[in-house]
């Protein structure tokens, strides 16, 4: 089975089973190695249907204060591209299955090598690629060498898309669409923007794909809502906050689990 | 009017970027799809303002009578006999209002974005102070509201910048992320942007980021390279001919690529960039991306794709500058291009001679440089000596010192 594949299963089985995908962001090397690890693992046996996994840059232009102090961290504790790609092997190998979405921008991944990158990255587990400062325009490369290994290319589309660029972008996706819920940069927000239901709308009538909706999303409330109307709902920020200082591991597990049964149980939590 | 000398040049070198923004290999757009949207406004708005008559009429005008446009050239006659060589003569963008080149750009894009654009916010980047000083100048007389990024580093270097920004009404917001310099800054800002993209145009100060800004920045700045072609043909103000050699300094790019364009058709004219060698190559302390072919390779920063100073996973390197305006870990994609192209060189200075440029310059013509300016003087220490009495070299002064008597005290201590 392709990562493609894996991550296509993946929103099948949600969409059988009458509810959205749990798809938890986490930094990698943040706080550090090992947590890194303890997180992921503990995050897939909550509740979790897919990993965005986050390889550090040090420009990381499209992220909040808090992604840019975990991956700024993790850079700081020497954490390269390849050690990321240790790290999913290394997950593999504790039995974790769902599938890993690497997310990176594009200068680790052109530096790498792209071609390189997305065979050593399927090779060690990855699925798919989500690279938010690489428009579907300076893709080819990148595209090509995912079709050949048999990665999902998912592309972010975002409140000010126009419709004619919804078109375009999608047309490039394979997997599903990062719908980017806001228009701003990553962080956890206290209430979600009220067009979103008409902007997923507005997106839906141009493809079959699912959609993931992510940024601002920070609570089990907030994840039931999304849940409603788009087939993944992706927490980022707000777990990558819970996961620093001590009791982090214990604190990213409560979040999880209210942020997984807001996903998969939309109605039972919070106002409809 | 003189008339210019007709071109024997094989090479149309005005062709790019081609339509996606290219430059070659280099430029383009790699920004988060939120930005998409108003970049292709911004460049459909730009094609339009570009052809407008009233529009460009009303910059010229505000060129002539706001910023005090042509620039003289000055021929530097005690700096011409100290070399012993070639006659020195310089283009004085110091004498520009805010006192660098930067207004060209700022003012053009503010009144792009008065004129032609429904947005009302004007954020933007600066590392020397210069682009953000010359930005709150232009939205201060456009009536525009405006944020100013800088990296903290950046504003205890160049303090009497942050007053005037702010004295100009502009809001001024410290960086403290990264190596808290224009880099960090150009961050902040397009964060900025992301998030009020509907309300906000980003004004971009150098021949940088994702296209069309490289093509724009170009645009708006050339004329220092239009005014200076007609200012050396003309016998009334000039040596009556083309120069052999231009020099400019290289941050990002904009007054070099400003005053090399409307020369580029013109082959036998050599145009030399001067990039920050800071505490020299080896070290990697240094804003060199043509010069250290350890840390400078092909990559993508802010939205384009060109020479980066970066380590081997593609992470940013941190660079060291004596000015803060070179201090930058990437370069103008046109540059990388053109460079290619043989149409172009590049080479450095360190800041020890930007030091020496700083003092050559003042004592000998009354004029005392900004430090980026600084380094391109002090590659006529080198230049000067190759080239013989009957040749001409211009160099473009992109600004003037007094926001950098702070440092140059430091480090020159008492005279």
């Amino acid at each position: 089975m392709t990562g493609l594949e894996r991550i296509e299963a993946v929103f099948r089985r949600c969409r059988a089973e009458g509810r959205a995908a749990f798809m938890p962001y986490h930094a990698m090397g943040y706080p550090d190695r090992q947590k890194t690890l303890q997180i992921i693992r503990t995050l897939s046996e909550i509740g979790a249907d897919l990993f965005e996994i986050g390889i550090p840059h040090s420009d990381p232009l499209a992220d909040g204060p808090t992604i840019q102090t975990a991956t700024y961290t993790a850079l700081m504790q020497g954490t390269t591209v390849k050690d990321c790609l240790a790290m999913v092997r290394e997950l593999r190998a504790m039995g974790v299955a769902q599938p890993f979405c690497a997310m990176s921008y594009y200068n680790p991944i052109f530096a790498y090598g792209v071609e390189r990158f997305v065979e050593d990255a399927a090779a060690a587990g990855v699925d798919g690629l989500i690279v938010p400062d690489l428009p579907p325009e300076e893709a080819g490369e990148l595209e090509a060498a995912c079709r050949q290994a048999g990665l999902a290319t998912i592309y972010l589309l975002a409140p000010t898309s126009t419709e004619e660029r919804i078109r375009y972008v999608a047309s490039h996706c394979t997997g599903f669409i990062y719908l980017v819920s806001v228009t701003g940069i990553t962080g956890a927000r206290s209430e979600l923007p009220p067009d979103l239901a008409e902007f997923v709308a507005r997106v839906r009538r141009h493809t079959d794909l699912p959609l993931a909706v992510g940024f601002g999303i920070a609570n089990g409330a907030q994840a039931a809502a999304v849940a409603r109307i788009a087939e993944g709902v992706i927490v980022g920020s707000a777990l990558v906050k819970a996961a620093g200082g001590e009791d982090g591991l214990a604190r990213v597990a409560a979040l999880g689990r209210e942020l997984a049964h807001g996903a998969h149980h939309p109605r039972a939590n919070g106002a409809s | 009017m003189t008339s210019l000398p007709v071109t024997q040049s094989k090479v149309n070198y005005t062709a790019w970027p081609d339509e996606a923004g290219h430059f070659g290999p280099y430029g383009g757009k790699f920004v988060p799809e939120t930005l998409m949207p108003a970049l292709d406004e911004l460049e459909e708005v730009y094609l339009k303002a570009k052809h407008d008559k009233e529009f460009q009429a009303e910059l010229d005008h505000l060129l002539r009578t706001f910023v005090g446009r042509p620039t003289p050239l000055t021929y530097a006659r005690r700096l011409t006999e100290y070399f012993g060589g070639p006659r020195i003569y310089i283009k004085r963008e110091d004498l520009a209002h805010t006192g660098a080149h930067k207004i060209n750009n700022a003012l053009g894009q503010a009144l792009l974005m008065k004129r032609k654009m429904q947005k009302t916010r004007i954020v933007a980047e600066t590392g020397a102070g210069q682009h953000g000083v010359a930005t709150a100048t232009a939205a201060a007389m456009l009536g525009i509201e405006c944020v100013v990024y800088m990296g903290t580093v950046d504003m205890a270097r160049q303090e009497p910048n942050v007053y005037r920004m702010r004295l100009l009404g502009a809001e001024v917001r410290g960086v403290d992320s990264g190596s808290k310099t224009l880099k960090d800054a150009i961050n902040e800002a397009i964060r900025d942007w992301v998030t009020n993209v509907r309300n906000t145009h980003y004004l971009l100060g150098s021949a940088l980021g994702p296209h069309p800004y490289p093509t724009i920045v170009r645009d708006f700045q050339s004329v220092i390279g239009r005014e200076a072609l007609r200012q050396m043909l003309d016998p009334e103000t000039g040596p009556g001919r083309l120069p052999d050699a231009i020099v400019a300094c290289v941050g990002g790019g904009s007054n070099a690529i400003g005053v090399f364009h409307p020369f580029l058709e013109y082959e036998h004219v050599r145009l030399i960039g001067v990039e920050a060698g800071g505490r020299g190559i080896e070290g990697g302390e240094h804003a060199a991306r043509f010069a250290d072919p350890k840390l400078g390779r092909l990559g993508v920063l802010q939205g384009t794709k060109s020479y980066v100073l970066q380590d081997e996973d593609g992470q940013i390197a941190l660079t060291h500058s004596i000015s803060a305006g070179l201090d930058y870990a990437s370069v103008g994609p046109e540059h990388a291009w053109l460079r290619d192209l043989g149409r172009t060189e590049y080479t450095y200075a360190t800041d020890d001679e930007a030091l020496e440029g700083v003092r050559l310059l003042s004592r000998l013509e009354g004029i005392i440089p900004a430090l980026e300016s600084a380094h391109a003087v002090a590659h006529l220490v080198k230049l000067a000596p190759q080239m013989s009495k009957d040749e001409i070299i211009l160099v473009n002064l992109s600004g003037r010192g007094d926001k950098d008597l702070g440092t140059i005290m430091k480090e020159l201590g008492a005279l």
